[in-house]
Parts: C-alpha cells; sequence; structure tokens
C-alpha cells in the first residue's frame, strides 16, 4: 500500500475529527431538549468508513445514505450549521425542518437523500447509475447502509441488476456490529458479507475501519473499478459506540464488550498515527481539535437562534412549486361550515 | 384495580395468550432480546423462550410471509411491524397472500395471524415513521382491523385478535403506549367487532378511534361546558365496522362528525362520511363533517408534526360551528 502524504493523512483525520464533534454537539442539542425529537443516530466509532468512501469520490458522485448519516454528509462537505438546524427541525435547515435527522439530503452535494427505512435508499443508486450511463457524465452512485440493512431483499435486487448491467454503481456497508440489539452474527449465518457480492458478481471487499488509509485504499479501488464498469460492494467493520438512538443504552451488550469496542477508536488510531510518523506534532493536532470544537459549537448556538418552519410551510413542496398546494382541513371547513 | 399503561396491557395480553395457546409464536425484529422497539414484548422471550419469540434479521416482507406461511400450517403468529410505514413493503404478503389465501382457495383454509404494529404521530419521527396507514388495510378485503384506544382496549382486541379466524392487522397507537388507566381485566367486555359509546350527548355524534378518542373526549368536554352535548363512539374495530352502533346514534341526534388522524383524502373518515351520509340521510341536519389529517406527508418539526392532525381545539371548535 502506498503510504499517504502528510497533508492526506491529515485531512482524513480533519475530516474524522468533524464528524465526530459534529456528533457530540448533536447528543449535547438533544440533552438540551433543542433537537427535533430523539431518533437521532450518531456515527461515533464510523468516522472512517463516511471519510474514506467519500474520499474515493468525485464532486458528479452522487449518493444515499441510512439513517446513521450525519457523518458521510459533512465528510462530502455540507455545512455543520445547516445540519444542525435540521436535526433541530428549524426552518435555516437542509430542508427547512422537514427531514430532519433521518431524512436530510442536499442535491448539490449529490446527497440524494438520508433514509429511515432500512434498505430504503439502496435502489436508487441502480437508477443513478442508468442515469450516469444514459448521460455519459461519469458519475458513480454509493449507497450507503448499515449492516441490518443486509437483512433487505432490495439490496440482493439491486446488486444483481447493477452487476447485470454494469453499472457504476456501490454498495457501501458500514457495518457496525450491530442493527439495533440485534448483533450481525444473530442476523445471518455468514457474516463476511462482501462474499454475496461476489456471487452476484460485483467487486466485493471487506476491510478494518480502524484504519482510515486502508478504507480509502480499498474505496478507491471500489469506486473506480465502478467508474470502470464494474459495481462494488464495500463493508467496513467498526463497532457503534453508543445506543442505537438518542435513548437507547444498550442493555443488551456487557460493559466488557463495550470497552473493548471503543478502543477500536479509528480517530484516535489515526491521530496516534500522525505523531507516530512524525508527520504532524501533538501541539498542532491539539489546536486542529480546539478549533473543530469551536466550529461544531457555534453549530448549536446556530441552531437555538434560529426560527420554527412557520404552520403554512408544511403544505408546501408536497408537489411542485408551481403546482396547487393541497387543500388545508381548516379551508375546507370553513367553507363547508360558512354560514350564508 | 390494577393500574396498568396501555403498552403493560398489550404485554399481558400476549403472555396470557401464549399461556393458554402454545401454538402462538411472536416474530419480528427485535421483539426478544430487545423486547420490543417500544417494549411491549419486554422479557416474553425468558417466559416462552426464543422458539416462540423470534427474533428476526430487518426483513419485512418475510417476516409477514412467514407468518402466513406459520399461520396456514398450524400455528398461530403475531408477526410484528415496528412501524406501520414499513406496511408497504409487506403489502404483497399481507395484502395478495394473507387476505386472499381463504377466499382464492375456496374456503379450505384461514390465515389467522395477527400482524401488530404501531402508527401516528407524536414523536418528531418524520415522514416515514409516523404515517397512520389503516386506510391502506381497511380497503383490502379480507382483512380485519383492530385499533385501540384505550389500556382496556389494548388488552381486550389483542386477546380476541388472538382467537380470529381470519388475519388480524392491529395497530397501536406510538403516543399512547405509557397512558395510564386503572382497569379490571375481568369486568365483562364488548365482543370483537362492537364499539364503545365513550360519551352519551343530544348534540351531535362524533365518531373517531385510536389517539383521537382522547382528543374528541377533550373536545366534548370544551363543548359541554358551552352547553353541546356530544355523543363519541370509540369503533375499536374498524374492519368488523359497527355501522349499527354509529346509525342508532346519528338517526337519534342529527348530526355527524368524523375524526381521524390519518389523511383526509379516501381514508377512514371518508369512507365513515359517505356511509353515514347514505344510510342516514334522511335523519340528517346537515353534512357529516370529516375532521383528518392534512392530506401531507408528516413533517419532523414539532410544530408542523401537530398542526398536520387533528387536536382538541379543531375538533371542538369545529363542532362548535356546526351547531352555530
Ligand atoms: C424497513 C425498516 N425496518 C426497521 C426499521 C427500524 N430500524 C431502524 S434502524 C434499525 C437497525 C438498522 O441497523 P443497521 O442497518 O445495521 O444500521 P445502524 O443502525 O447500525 O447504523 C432498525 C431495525 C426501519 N427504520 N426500517
Ligand atoms: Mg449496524
Amino acid at each position: 500500500m502506498s503510504k499517504k502524504s502528510n497533508s492526506d493523512l491529515l485531512g482524513l483525520y480533519r475530516t474524522m475529527r468533524r464528524v465526530r464533534t459534529f456528533e457530540e454537539r448533536v447528543g449535547e442539542l438533544f440533552v438540551r431538549g433543542q433537537t427535533a425529537g430523539s431518533m437521532l443516530h450518531l456515527s461515533i466509532g464510523e468516522e472512517s468508513a463516511a471519510v474514506g468512501i467519500t474520499a474515493a469520490m468525485k464532486p458528479q458522485d452522487t449518493f444515499t445514505t441510512h439513517h446513521r448519516g450525519h457523518g458521510i454528509f459533512l465528510a462530502r462537505g455540507a455545512d455543520p450549521n445547516r445540519m444542525m438546524a435540521e436535526i433541530g427541525g428549524k426552518e435555516a435547515g437542509y430542508c427547512h425542518g422537514k427531514g430532519g435527522s433521518m431524512h436530510i439530503a442536499d442535491m448539490s452535494l449529490g446527497h440524494l437523500g438520508a433514509n429511515a427505512i432500512v434498505g430504503g435508499g439502496i435502489p436508487a443508486v441502480v437508477g443513478a447509475g442508468l442515469s450516469a450511463r444514459h448521460k455519459r457524465n461519469n458519475a458513480v452512485s454509493v449507497a450507503f447502509f448499515g449492516d441490518g440493512a443486509t437483512g433487505q431483499g432490495v439490496l440482493y435486487e439491486s446488486m444483481n441488476m447493477a452487476a447485470l448491467w454494469g453499472l457504476p454503481v456501490v454498495f457501501a456497508c458500514i457495518n457496525n456490529q450491530y442493527g439495533m440489539g440485534t448483533r450481525i452474527d444473530q442476523a445471518t449465518a455468514n457474516t463476511n458479507l462482501h462474499e454475496r457480492a461476489i456471487a452476484f458478481g460485483l467487486n466485493g471487499e471487506s476491510v478494518d475501519g480502524l484504519d482510515v488509509e486502508e478504507v480509502a485504499e480499498a474505496a478507491r479501488r471500489v469506486v473506480d473499478g465502478a467508474r470502470a464498469g464494474k459495481p462494488g460492494f464495500l463493508a467496513v467493520s467498526c463497532y457503534r459506540f453508543y445506543g442505537h438512538a438518542r435513548k437507547d443504552k444498550s442493555p443488551y451488550r456487557d460493559a466488557g464488550e463495550e470497552e473493548t469496542g471503543r478502543q477500536r477508536d479509528p480517530v484516535a488510531f489515526t491521530r496516534a498515527r500522525l505523531i507516530e510518523r512524525g508527520l504532524t506534532p501533538e501541539a498542532d493536532l491539539d489546536t486542529l481539535d480546539a478549533e473543530i470544537g469551536a466550529e461544531m459549537d457555534a453549530t448549536i448556538d446556530f441552531t437555538i437562534a434560529q426560527k420554527e418552519p412557520p404552520l403554512a410551510s408544511m403544505f408546501r413542496d408536497v408537489f411542485d412549486p408551481e403546482e396547487p398546494e393541497p387543500e388545508p382541513v381548516r379551508t375546507r371547513l370553513n367553507r363547508v361550515l360558512a354560514t350564508e | 384495580m390494577p393500574e396498568l399503561t396501555y403498552r403493560d396491557a398489550l404485554r399481558k395480553a400476549l403472555a396470557d395468550s401464549m399461556a393458554e395457546n402454545p401454538d402462538i409464536i411472536l416474530i419480528g425484529e427485535e421483539v426478544g432480546r430487545y423486547g420490543g422497539a417500544y417494549g411491549v414484548t419486554k422479557d416474553l422471550i425468558k417466559e416462552f423462550g426464543p422458539e416462540r419469540v423470534i427474533d428476526t434479521p430487518i426483513s419485512e416482507p418475510s417476516i409477514v410471509g412467514a407468518a402466513v406461511g406459520a399461520a396456514m400450517t398450524g400455528l398461530r403468529p403475531v408477526a410484528e411491524l415496528m412501524y406501520v410505514d414499513f406496511l408497504g413493503m409487506t403489502m404483497d404478503q399481507l395484502a395478495n397472500q394473507a387476505a386472499k389465501i381463504r377466499y382464492m382457495f375456496g374456503g379450505q383454509i384461514g390465515v389467522p395471524m395477527v400482524l401488530r404494529t404501531q402508527g401516528g404521530t407524536g414523536r418528531s419521527a418524520g415522514a416515514q415513521h409516523s404515517q397512520s396507514l389503516e386506510a391502506y388495510v381497511m380497503h383490502t378485503p379480507g382483512l380485519r382491523l383492530a385499533m385501540p384506544a384505550t389500556v382496556a382496549d389494548a388488552y381486550h382486541l389483542l386477546r380476541q385478535a388472538l382467537t380470529s379466524p381470519d388475519p388480524v392487522v392491529f395497530i397501536e397507537h406510538k403516543a399512547l403506549y405509557t397512558m395510564k388507566e386503572d382497569v379490571d381485566l375481568d369486568a365483562p367486555v364488548p365482543p370483537w367487532g362492537k364499539a364503545a359509546v365513550r360519551r352519551h350527548g343530544k348534540d351531535l355524534v362524533i365518531v373517531t378511534y385510536s389517539r383521537q378518542l382522547h382528543y374528541v373526549m377533550e373536545a366534548a368536554k370544551t363543548l359541554a361546558a358551552k352547553g353541546i352535548e356530544a355523543t363519541v363512539i370509540d369503533l375499536r374495530t374498524l374492519n368488523p365496522l359497527d355501522f349499527d352502533t354509529i346509525r342508532e346514534h346519528v338517526e337519534r341526534v342529527g348530526r355527524a362528525m368524523v375524526v381521524s388522524e390519518g389523511a383526509m383524502t379516501a381514508g377512514v373518515a371518508a369512507e365513515l362520511a359517505a356511509r353515514i351520509s347514505e344510510e342516514c340521510f334522511d335523519f340528517l341536519e346537515e353534512p357529516v363533517i370529516r375532521v383528518a389529517g392534512e392530506d401531507i406527508p408528516i413533517s419532523v418539526s414539532t410544530g408542523l408534526e401537530t398542526g398536520s392532525v387533528p387536536g382538541p381545539q379543531l375538533i371542538a371548535e369545529t363542532a362548535g360551528r356546526m351547531l352555530a
């Protein structure tokens, strides 16, 4: 494997640290009662997948994510203020408070949408692959999903179509070992997830998510392969550090397991490597971490200061803006109950 | 009388039925070790073991399809869908298989399964986890549909569903799980398919079900303070539909409103309003009024979420205007 230059590894570290800190602030916003609900899924422990794979993508590429997609979106270049505002259900958020954490999207970054339906975002990349082929724009489309989504038939239908038609598509499985309280080996008999992709005729790889350089290398192989016409599948193994969503304390895993799992920390691992290789002095990393801390602190203040979406906005964007909005129940009642 | 939550009552119904009938199995995501996403099946795996309380991969169509097959071969499965929003994923197994097997096969066999799920707004869970999709079920011949609004009904309707010869979709409301009531589970209960009249009044009949019952009762209180007395009918099951009870009260009172959380157009409220208009036309002083969810997806923003479904204020205001 080619050794990455200082700036490459530092860049990967920087993005991973931003993801980690952003997610920590999401947790803080929740504790402060400023999030829209509690269905917030933090990607802490999975940063290398988001960062390593998006690093292999080009600006014209598109992607979908699962419900645990903050990190992927941020790594792709999202504005953390608008992300946090969306998580807070505010008008200034990416989707004006309609989508929230689980349904965030930004077409300008090729983000075709996060999804609260496990597996729901997967087949769209097949369609995006057809578009790319038709428009000859050299775009790859990447579906990010969790290990839990390997239970969904739609994944296999999509992989089969992608392979059959040689589409520029990548299936990126973030294997954090759990789908809610179910450990991967309680959900499938063969946990070598990439093998099933190979069986369908895709390039299939599994990689250890502790090492972001390895993830980035593997992602480059798979994404480049897809761009050249052979779709790929990449499973990144990592550990979900905290509960499934904010209210889950993971009573189904023992403390020892969590402790070991959290030692597999891709952010700390990369930080240590930068120091160990003499690439970046520790003091510089401290400064960088502090800058990122301040940047992400500001997302909280920004979000709290934003307005709730106006009530009338609920009727907007059901259909095209040129079309009439659905009639509000109150409007109909006013008409029907009008006293002559 | 013991104080029970809606969640406890559901759990107890499962436990009591499972103790009586060894053929009852639970199958679904997180129903075992985790105890159910909303805690309904907590510890049932300890009581009945992993052969009867089956944790599955995230594979909704096959969870429902496996329940169909199990029901056809002698078991009485309770399949769980974590959110009613996933109904669409399972619609083939539910609507093309479960609902039609008895009929297509000339009455040779039934599909005695229960599909437990939960729906509705109340958690800022967004467009894909907050819907009220009972109309999909009600529109499918061959399916029974129960939607308990009270703790006692959570228990009794589930117990009754577990003796149904035909597939029952059992939709709980996510905002009711922590609701508490003092209930005497040994008190006599209405038979399966019978609506409950929760309040008697001479001015207006309000027909509703599930969580909206509580909003309607609240509105009825507000109205009573203004001298308007409402009769409130809680349907309990939408299939069978107890139209006799609706007819009896609408004919007596002459005014009807139907309240549902689901989107208004072509929804349950639309069906009820049409039927009341057809069957009770000669007795009605004015059109049947629907108060229902807006024809829009549900937002994650709390303000937009609550604004898109009926609440006590809209119900009371509308009733007041009907009688103005
Ligand atoms: C179709 C569907 N089934 C079930 C759920 C409930 N649910 C949400 S996340 C989740 C676990 C997903 O696990 P995984 O795919 O591994 O993603 P992770 O949460 O670990 O990131 C489940 C069962 C859902 N949202 N959609
Ligand atoms: Mg997982």
